[in-house]
């Protein structure tokens, strides 16, 4: 027995020396195994005299028990360092960029048009769409714009033949509607229009979102508030929005809307050319001619129609400041969008 | 058009800044477009008249002259080429100070002291260009000061005129609008009829009735054509942009601006025997006043004399009867051409004048006689002379119908939304000139001559909304009934398309939708393209058959300009004429150039093949969750690679390809890196599918894998569908995860690694029911595929 506290010291030091898990087990099994030190000094004890075993055994115990703990915590202290090394070891720069695709995007003439079907269609009108080769009825006769007048002249309107023409406005989308429909009617008509005129401001292309709203009871001042509540919405702002007559032959009364410059408020600035107003869209209530065309009850049903250039409507909304931009589809101008 | 608002104000002057009134007549849609002073800002510039001119002692082209300010003398230096003696000028007096901030200095030149400046309109901002001094009228009060006696304290106003109020197309139709909006009488100009001194007058005879429902003509004779329009005349038309020619032209002019009535003037004694106003005889010729010589056709009215047309009626005059220095005596001629008859004449023959544009919109037709008052009184006082009696010929029954036009009270509350208190409606009414009476329940209103816009009863409420004002109209909001309305499950929106490709890389292009015809050849030499017959441009000429010659333009646009990598997709129609018509197609298109992965530590820098479009095609016809009933079979197409294209076909029909450039049509186009490209029906795409579902296994899968040997020509898509029939029914997936050629393999073959996965709904599968599946699948590509199996 006069062994046991040397050779506790000795455990005690070698565990505290330990420095893998492999060494500590090989400790556990050199004190503490069947074949161990501690357990040696343990069987032992029946050469003592009865009457000191017990004390002898419990000191023996004590021993055992606490190399155990000890070895217990110099493992999980083995245990945690390791796996911090094995951790560290596997850090990486998360600052460098992500594994990277290529990143697309939508055109921002479909974005806007896109937001304008939007808010639409949440107060109920249907997007329509329609041929882009138009006959003459649909885009000008039925739309009470008779053989002379001047939006049929050559220098504004594509022909492919004498009866046929690039439409000039998506207008013509709304005749087939009344005609293949019952009135109510709520359509909102999108896309491509042709206009035989090509300078810094018109490209021969572009687009066109055009509302029509028949109804028993529709008025000059629901237009209004439509239209007023549209371009609030459009630009998110409470703007100035003013109604100025004007001359359209499908609509009577007629109106084309103003809006105080998004760019300076209204004091007046190069993009508004210095009056503070921009012309943002044209309206008015359908003209009886044209419901007649469609065979529409002129005394029952009233309504109205609205128009407006989407590109002119984008390049206010994103501030672009070159309508061509919108069909030279340059990358560097599309991901900006 | 531009008015100078003084002579406006002539009319009738509220009590508005220019700006006011600018704003009021915009908004009862006149709509300004510009407000311009008549001059710049200047002062110290007085009228002098030219005493001398000599040359300069040390100048070719400068001069030494003598002129007269009115209480002194000064010796001015000037190069101007136009002056000489007699001539009055603006001078620019030492001190004065002109636009530009340039003020006036005693000053020597070339040794020579001038003590101020003669000057030329630009110099005084009257014009944009001008060449030599301003020539000031002969009666020109020598001394007065220039602003004051041509009253330059003047704004032009520029309006844009709507295609229906012609009746604003002169001072006197904007004065009736600006009267009616603020409440006061208009002036008209009083005058006195001029006497008719002679007895001598002109047979007219009219054959075109319809065309021309009044003619009115008037012989003066013995004017002295040399005497020139005085100033205040001449500074009217030009700010109102008509330049002074003489005293006769000037006159007319005036009228066409004050009144809105285009008169002309004939050399009477080029005038051989009657006039006629008949339709013109095919091929007619006739040397206009501009000076160039029209071809008529048998629809274009004329004014004619026996020896043929003097003039194409209300578009412009002949050169023949012009009004020339040596004329005497004139015809003088007011007329009301119809405007139906008339529209589109003028521009059938490229022209398009002051008197086209009102006679096509509708000059008044009770105004001729008293246009033609007016003029002979301002003649006869500028240029002397006697008037003869007038000659009027009139069809009553060709004259406008003006049926009243009845306005139900109702209607304005209804149309309008607001309810306008019936004093207001006739005196607004009224004041548009219409006679308004009082019915049972609204009013009956007969319409004046001036107004064509004025047919049926929206236009009465179009008038009311105008000048009570938009702006003050009620604002509400639509009511409607709230209904569902169907919502197809299978109609994929193309919103849905979009984003899926911009996911993978794409993005949206929009391109023209007419191209050059020669790259539509290139892509489509067998389709003939619809072409436009007035197209903008020679490479804007042709609808697109395909959207992929756009698209491709729009790669070479960004390989230009270094864009390494470029995807693009664009959704529209194109255009394709055949036995059954015309089709407008909804399309996609996609074309990719370079790269797969943008440049980065993390990805290889391989470029893009065949199989990424054609996956990036597979994964939208994914969408649709019927991709099943499409395949893709080698093709060739125009354009592109023999090798490397593919249809698309959809339960047989071809919907599209996908596929790449023909390496020589990129090299043509500028491409050097290989490009593919897709073009597909939308139709095919936006179909769907409502899912079914289907009960999960609970039991393992079994994978079995098979490496076999085929020749290179055999489709890898047939053999698996094959497969996939001979695999029985327990196959749940087949795909190819291998494909090899080289070495160990005769190099006509292939080598293709399928992994086929199956499992039952009712039970693990035993061994042997794999056994059984596989074997079957190997006897089928030993049979039908001569394939070897490899180990």
């Amino acid at each position: 027995m006069e062994n046991l506290e040397p050779l506790a010291n000795q455990a005690r030091s070698a565990i505290a020396a330990a420095q893998d898990s492999a060494t500590l087990e090989k400790l556990r099994v050199d004190y503490l195994g069947k074949k161990g030190q501690l357990t040696g000094l343990l069987k032992g004890l029946s050469n003592l005299s009865p009457e000191d075993r017990p004390k002898a055994g419990a000191l023996i115990n004590v021993v055992k028990q606490e190399l155990q703990e000890l070895i217990g915590e110099r493992k999980t202290t083995l245990d945690a360092t390791a796996i911090k090394a094995k951790l560290e070891q596997e850090a990486i720069d998360v600052t460098m960029p992500g594994r990277a695709t290529a990143s697309g995007g939508v055109h921002p003439v479909t974005q806007t048009i896109e937001r304008m079907e939007d808010f639409f269609s949440a107060i109920g009108f249907e997007v329509v769409e329609g041929p882009e080769i138009e006959d003459d009825y649909h885009n000008f006769e039925a739309l009470n714009i008779p053989a002379h007048h001047p939006a049929r002249a050559m220098h504004d309107t594509f022909y492919v033949d004498e009866h046929t023409v690039l439409r000039t406005h998506t207008s013509p989308v709304q005749v087939r509607v009344m005609e293949s429909q019952e009135p109510p009617l709520r359509i909102i008509c999108p896309g491509r229009v042709y206009r035989c005129d090509s300078d810094l401001t018109h490209t021969p292309m572009f687009h066109q979102v055009e509302g029509l709203l028949i109804d028993e009871h529709s008025s000059f001042s629901d237009l209004k508030g439509l239209i007023e509540d549209f371009l609030r919405v459009f630009f998110e702002r409470d703007l100035d929005v003013r109604f100025r007559p004007s001359y359209f032959p499908f609509t009577e009364p007629s109106a084309e809307v103003d809006i105080a410059c998004v760019n300076c408020g209204g004091k007046g600035c190069r993009v508004c050319s210095q009056t503070g107003w921009l012309e943002v869209m044209g309206c008015g209530m359908v003209h009886p001619k044209v419901f007649e065309a469609a065979g529409i009850d002129t005394e029952k049903y009233s309504g109205f129609a609205f128009g407006m250039g989407v590109e002119r409507l984008a390049m206010l909304r994103y501030g672009v400041n070159d309508l061509r931009l919108f069909f030279d589809n340059d990358l560097r101008f599309l991901e900006q969008f | 058009m531009k008015i100078s608002e003084k002579w406006l104000r002539e009319w009738v002057s509220p009590p508005l800044s220019t700006q006011e009134l600018a704003h009021q007549i915009t908004m009862a849609g006149l709509e300004v477009d510009a407000v311009e002073p008549v001059a710049d800002v200047f002062s110290g510039v007085v009228v002098a008249e030219i005493l001398s001119v000599e040359p300069h002692p040390d100048a070719d082209k400068l001069r030494v002259c003598q002129v007269s300010a009115g209480s002194e003398t000064v010796q001015i230096v000037c190069g101007a080429p136009n002056a000489r003696t007699g001539l009055k000028v603006p001078l620019a007096q030492v001190e004065a100070e002109l636009p530009g901030n340039l003020k006036i200095k005693r000053a020597k030149l070339r040794g020579v002291e001038s003590q101020g400046m003669l000057c030329a309109e630009q110099e005084l901002g009257l014009s944009d260009s001008s060449d030599g001094l301003m020539e000031l009228a002969f009666d020109a009060p020598v001394g007065a000061d220039l602003r004051h006696y041509l009253d330059l304290d003047d704004q032009v106003i520029e309006i844009s005129i709507t295609p229906n109020r012609a009746d604003c197309l002169g001072i006197a139709g904007i004065a009736r609008e600006v009267g009616l909006l603020n409440n006061l009488p208009v002036n008209e100009p009083a005058f006195s009829k001029a006497p008719e001194a002679i007895a001598d007058t002109i047979a007219v005879e009219v054959q075109a009735e319809e065309c021309c429902p009044r003619y009115v003509g008037r012989l003066i004779k013995g004017i002295d054509i040399s005497r020139p329009s005085p100033q205040w005349l001449q500074e009217k038309l030009r700010r109102c942009g008509v330049r002074s020619i003489d005293a006769v032209v000037d006159v007319t002019n005036y009228l066409l601006l004050e009144l809105g009535q285009p008169m002309h003037a004939f050399d009477h004694s080029k005038v051989h025997g009657d006039i006629q106003v008949r339709m013109a005889t095919r091929d007619e010729p006739i040397e206009l006043l501009d000076g160039k010589t029209v071809t008529l056709n048998d629809d274009t009215l004329v004014i004619a004399d026996c020896q043929g047309p003097l003039a194409m009626a209300g578009i412009m005059g002949g050169q023949r009867s012009a009004v020339s220095g040596t004329t005497k005596d004139i015809v003088l001629e007011a007329a009301f051409f119809a405007p139906k008859p008339l529209a589109g004449k003028a521009r059938s023959y490229g022209l398009h004048t002051d008197s086209s544009h009102r006679f096509e919109r509708g000059v008044d037709f009770e105004l001729q006689l008293h246009a033609m008052e007016r003029a002979t009184k301002m003649l006869l006082e500028l240029v002397g002379g006697e008037a003869g009696p007038i000659r009027e010929v009139v069809s009553k029954n060709h004259l406008p119908a003006r049926p009243d036009v009845v306005l139900r009270a109702a209607r304005i509350e209804k149309v309008l939304g607001l309810s306008l208190p019936a004093d207001e409606v006739e005196r607004i009414l009224r004041g548009l000139g219409l006679g308004v009476t009082e019915t049972d329940g609204g009013w009956r209103c007969s319409i004046p001559s001036w107004r064509f816009d004025i047919t049926i009863e929206v236009d009465l409420l179009e008038e009311l909304a105008r000048v009570y004002g938009y702006n003050r109209l009620p604002v509400t909001h639509i009511h409607a009934k709230l209904e569902i309305q169907p919502r197809p499950e299978t109609d994929l929106s193309i919103r849905y398309l979009r984003r899926h490709l911009s996911a993978r890389g794409y993005r949206e292009a929009i391109t023209y939708s007419f191209i050059d015809p020669q790259l539509q050849k290139i892509f489509d030499p067998e389709q003939e393209p619809v072409a436009l017959s007035n197209p903008i441009s020679a490479d804007m000429a042709v609808m697109r058959t395909s959207l992929l010659p756009g698209l491709v333009s729009a790669v070479v646009h960004n390989v230009n300009r270094q864009q390494p990598s470029v995807r693009l997709f664009e959704t529209g129609l194109r255009f394709i004429r055949d036995e059954s018509g015309l089709r407008q197609v909804p399309t996609l298109a996609m074309v990719s150039t370079g790269p797969r992965f943008e440049e980065s530590w993390a990805s290889p820098v391989d470029a893009a093949d065949f199989f990424d479009v054609k996956g990036d095609i597979e994964s939208v016809l994914d969408l649709t969750r019927r991709s099943q009933q499409f395949t893709f079979k080698s093709t060739s197409r125009p354009a592109l690679h023999p090798g490397q294209t593919a249809c698309i076909s959809r339960e047989g029909d071809v919907v599209g390809f996908v596929g790449a450039l023909h390496p020589s049509v990129g090299a043509e186009l500028g491409l050097n890196a290989p490009l593919y490209l897709c073009e597909i029906d939308l139709a095919a795409l936006l179909e769907g599918k409502i899912p079914k579902y289907a009960e999960l296994s609970k039991f393992p899968e079994v994978r079995r894998d098979l490496a076999v040997v085929v020749d290179k020509t055999v489709s890898a898509a047939r053999l698996m569908q094959d497969v996939r029939m001979a695999a029985g029914t327990y196959i749940t997936d087949l795909r190819l995860f291998d494909v090899y050629t080289g070495k160990g393999i005769d190099p006509n073959r292939k080598s293709l690694a399928l992994g086929l996965t199956f499992r039952d709904q009712s039970r693990t599968l035993g061994e042997e029911d794999v056994n059984v599946a596989v074997g079957q699948v190997i006897d089928l590509l030993e049979k039908n595929y001569n394939a070897e199996l490899r180990n």
